[in-house]
């Protein structure tokens, strides 16, 4: 057991300067050649949640505080899952020619891409936090806190991109099915409007949502200001393992027999 | 010394149509039960070993699966059963010159591709110059890849590749890259790295070459071993069965 979790960060080690040549090309590619550059990741989010605003504001919004950072909160997690899953998936394929012709280990090219997204997203919390303090809601020791959330979503992350790449070597269309996927699931994920709607016992279910949780979790410490329970520290927590798990045995019982159909 | 031993690989995997028909049909297929999906055998039981300083040969037709067992003697694939046991260093150049990123400068790919290879970071910018000097590329250090021609493009893997001193060579249709002067320059650096005691296997369908360089011979056909051993007998039989298919 101990060999196996191993055996991996020896191997990271060993090809750390391959995985910061790979981080940076990520990001090269993704800002050197647009005139707004890093602007750009930025602009986007900013963009979607201005019209959100707009649209959801007069229908839900109403009786719920500080209702912009509800809809930021929701959008900023829910955008990162969803890139982060999204690069990791195309991740093997983009790099199929050289994974055929180069023996290395693949994981390589998923985690270089799940740092780069994270980089990204470390980019729109900036501007998320200037909102929080265009709001009025003051900054406390507590936000510190919502770097647990965050990692805990990086890990998930992880585990999804292992089952869809693998998946995306194979089936093509696993692309098109993921994103209907993240369509209903960004609705299910209550982004733009509250559960309290719903009578309590609907309300837990939303909690078998993964990327509600972390959600909640971060509202809870910016809007509510206060520090989310054990259960669902736990869950947070629990979300994670289970997928890096699934996604680990996933790779490790498919990573040999992708390379056929690259 | 016996430096690689292959044991009875086989290497096999579904072939199909799966791979464009998609999940979403793969699995109402699968409901139906008319889901078919057929083995296909790339290497078929192959059975051989080197020792130290022997240059092999893989001669074959297209297809027949030569390129399959270099990557599984490299470690990129794993073979469906049978064995290989290496001992030391390999470096593989198969067909370099994809895998490079055209959005990267020169510069840029020399550092990721040299990383890829296994290289640390003081190492590439030590000999980082003696690299694109040896591709003859040091006044494009600045251009986007996809920029320079095709045989610039393979100069340049070559050179990254070929800095190493392995003890196991494994070439793949390699030594025909670049112009003349080039390929010449190529050939002299791959015979220092063989003199040097490497183990090499070599791929080519340049029959020439193969007989000039070569110790040994594997011939492959569809996938099987028709025959190892002695250069000179088989290239003789070969050059026969290349004759008879025409």
């Amino acid at each position: 057991m101990l060999k196996t979790i191993q055996q991996p960060i020896e191997q990271l080690k060993k090809y750390q300067f391959l995985f910061t040549e790979l981080v940076k090309r990520d990001f090269k590619k993704k800002y050197k050649r647009t005139v707004l550059g890093m602007f750009w990741s930025i602009l986007s989010p900013l963009l979607q949640l201005i019209v959100m605003a707009i649209v959801f504001t007069k229908f839900f919004g109403r009786g719920t505080e500080h209702y912009i950072i509800y809809l930021f909160s929701g959008n900023l997690i829910f955008s990162f899952f969803k890139e982060s899953t999204n690069g990791g998936m195309t991740s093997l394929m983009s790099n199929a020619n050289i994974i055929k012709k180069i023996n290395l280990p693949k994981y390589l090219f998923l985690l270089s891409k799940e740092v780069s997204s994270c980089i990204n997203f470390g980019l729109t919390l900036i501007i998320y936090f200037v909102f929080v303090a265009i709001d009025g809601i003051p900054f406390s020791f507590r936000f510190l806190l919502l770097l647990y959330p965050v990692a805990c979503l990086l890990i998930f992350n992880i585990g999804m991109g292992f089952i869809l790449s693998a998946l995306f070597v194979i089936f093509k269309d696993v692309k098109y099915l993921y994103d209907i996927f993240t369509q209903l699931l960004m609705y299910l994920s209550a982004i733009f409007y509250t559960v309290d709607i719903y009578p309590e016992s609907m309300q837990k279910l939303f909690y078998c949502n993964p990327v509600y949780v972390y959600i909640t979790y971060f509202r809870r410490i910016v809007i509510d200001g206060v520090i989310p329970g054990l259960p669902t520290h736990f869950l947070c927590f629990f979300y994670a393992a289970v997928m890096l798990i699934l996604g680990c045995l996933f790779y490790k019982k498919y990573n040999y027999k992708f390379l056929y159909y690259l | 010394m016996t430096t690689i031993d292959v044991q009875h690989i086989t290497v096999s995997y579904k072939v199909g149509d799966f791979t464009s028909l998609g999940l979403k049909d793969v699995l109402i297929q699968k409901i139906k039960g008319t889901y078919q999906a057929k083995m296909f055998e790339a290497v078929k039981d192959v059975t051989f070993s080197l020792k130290k300083g022997d240059l092999l040969g893989i001669v074959g037709t297209n297809g027949a699966g030569k390129s399959t067992l270099l990557k599984v003697i490299s470690g990129i694939m794993r073979p469906t059963c049978g064995s290989v046991g290496t001992k030391g260093s390999i470096a593989s150049l198969l067909e370099l010159a994809s895998g490079f990123d055209g959005d990267l400068t020169v510069k840029e790919n020399t550092f990721l591709r040299g990383a890829m290879l296994g290289y640390t970071k003081e190492y590439m910018v030590n000999t980082y110059q003696q690299i694109l000097e040896f591709a003859e590329l040091t006044e494009y250090e600045d251009r986007l890849f996809r920029q320079l021609s095709s045989g610039m493009k393979s100069r340049l893997a070559f050179s990254i590749a070929c800095l190493v001193k392995p003890d196991i060579l494994i070439l793949d249709e390699v030594l025909s890259v670049g112009d003349g002067a080039f390929r010449k320059k190529s050939e002299n650096k791959m015979m220092e790295i063989i003199e040097g005691g490497a183990t090499t296997i070599l791929v080519s369908h340049s029959l020439s070459q193969i007989k000039r360089m070569s110790t040994k011979v594997l011939w492959l056909d569809h996938g099987e071993a028709v025959d190892f051993g002695d250069t000179d007998n088989i290239c003789q039989a070969y050059e026969k069965f290349l004759k008879k298919k025409k």
